[in-house]
């Protein structure tokens, strides 16, 4: 898991590629990001270097984070240099 | 200062040495009021009949079809918020492509949010209904026909080329279809008069002197005699764009219009050779890059590539200090968050994004420089941000 939210573009999907650099094909990897960019380059640079996407879901805000809540956080899911995975429920 | 080498020319081309002849010209001799009636008067008026009726034989419509307004943001604003009001009665949805400039898609929006509660209640259809692409940036089809040919239509809007990046949409299909439907088409052709040749396949088009060597200030509004129009705005002897344009600044755009005509089948292979170069060097020399856009259905002047973990605003920052101004679409560079929504229809990579917009005289020496400094560029702007080894 590599939680880039907060973080302005390209730097979610920087940290999303270090995250897959160190793991082993099949493996999967989850990213929380904030910034809009993201939305259409962590799919991006999964086509571009043969990752799999398996696909993005809205975030919930963990209970126990206090304030006024930040923007909408997402998560996108890919399988390192794999086949696609199962969509989870 | 050293060397500069502009390759950002889109809606904003260095000035044509024909406007800047004709703009001095008409400042000695159309300086006054056209809409006076002295001989000075008459004069200005003169040659700005002129200046729309050469615009309108470049366009190939009637010189009381074309209308002068001071920017072609202005101009598509007015096309789709009077075009659609002719057609209230029908309804208030309209259709526009994933890609469309910014301008086409606010002015439908505007149409859509201003709809009277009256006519929800009437039952009559708004809203925008957005069509999408594909990966090369070219409307889908399918969907097209099927939304013109929804009930409650107003109006349509499509490009004929994209000016992020350069594809050319199928216009003549789509132009079809809304016809068929009874849709008149208002088509952005603000990136590609100049450039390819216009078939007459639209209802009301503007075009943008700037993007072709024109003056800025002055742009272009085609709207087809059959077009029924309802401006809601006060009543003006230009109806269109009240108060009218300077007269010379539009004899220097209809004056760069021919020049650039009477050019173009000269220049077209050279200028699309420069950009299969760029095309074919980028993707070859530089690491982890997307090209976009259609490879040969495209204007010939335009090329855009997106690279992996660079920060946009970073890379125009960096080619700008060695000589290059370049535009991109990268949300990094927009001062928003939102990267162009071009790129993100077309599902290509936005970040990273350089677009190339080749002025007229650009020649391969100043391409063949940009293309050996880009690697080391983008390699620079990645170790800034600490992306190696990725």
């Amino acid at each position: 898991m590599v939680d880039a939210r907060g973080l302005a573009c390209p730097l979610p999907v920087i940290r999303l590629a270090a995250a897959a650099r160190a793991a082993t094909p099949g493996t999967v990897v989850t990213v929380w990001w904030t910034d809009p960019a993201a939305r259409h380059d962590v799919p991006a640079w999964a086509r571009m270097r043969s990752h799999t996407l398996v696909g993005t879901c809205p975030l919930e805000q963990p209970a126990d984070r206090t304030g006024p809540s930040g923007p909408q956080a997402w998560a996108t899911t890919v399988v390192v240099e794999g086949p696609p995975a199962a969509p989870p429920d | 200062m050293s060397a500069r080498t502009y390759l950002d020319a889109g809606g904003r081309a260095p000035l044509h040495p024909r406007a800047r002849q004709a703009f001095d010209a008409a400042t000695d001799e159309g300086w006054a009021d056209p809409r006076r009636l002295h001989a000075e008067g008459r004069r200005a008026r003169l040659l700005l009949d002129g200046a729309r009726e050469s615009l309108a034989g470049a366009l190939g419509c009637r010189t009381e079809e074309v209308h002068l307004s001071a920017h072609h943001t202005a101009s598509l604003h007015a096309a789709v918020l009077a075009i659609s009001r002719g057609r209230r009665r029908i309804g208030a949805r309209v259709v526009v492509s994933a890609v469309e400039r910014s301008a086409v898609l606010a002015a439908a929006r505007f149409v859509a949010d201003e709809t009277p509660a009256g006519r929800r209640t009437a039952g009559l259809p708004d809203g925008v209904d957005t069509v999408g692409v594909d990966r090369w940036g070219r409307v889908d089809l399918d969907r097209w026909q099927e939304a013109v040919s929804r009930r409650g239509v107003a109006l349509a809007a499509l490009q004929h080329a994209n000016g992020e990046v350069g594809t050319l949409q199928p216009l003549g299909e789509a132009y079809g279809h809304a016809r068929a439907a009874g849709v008149p088409l208002v088509v952005d052709a603000g990136a590609s008069v100049g450039h390819v040749p216009v078939q007459d396949t639209w209802d009301a088009l503007a075009a943008d002197p700037a993007d072709w060597g024109g003056p800025a200030g002055v742009a272009v509004l085609a709207v087809r005699s059959r077009v029924r129009a309802v401006r809601a705005w006060p009543e003006d002897e230009d109806p269109w764009f009240p108060g009218g344009v300077s007269v010379p600044a539009a004899l220097a755009a209809a004056a760069a219009l021919q020049a650039v005509l009477a050019d173009r089948e000269r220049a077209d292979p050279d200028r699309r050779a420069l950009v299969d170069l760029v095309r074919s060097s980028v993707a070859r020399t530089v690491p982890d890059v997307e090209v976009v856009g259609h490879a040969d259905d495209r204007l010939p002047h335009i090329v855009t590539f997106s690279c992996l973990y660079v920060d946009g605003e970073a890379l125009l920052t960096e080619l700008d200090r060695r000589g290059y101004a370049v535009g991109s679409g990268s949300a990094c560079t927009s001062g928003t968050l939102e990267p162009s929504h071009v790129l993100g229809a077309m599902g290509t990579l936005t970040h990273g994004n350089v677009r190339l917009v080749l002025p007229r005289g650009t020649v391969r020496d100043d391409v063949e420089r940009f293309l050996h400094d880009l690697p080391e560029a983008v390699a620079e702007v990645r170790r800034m941000i600490g992306a190696t080894g990725l």
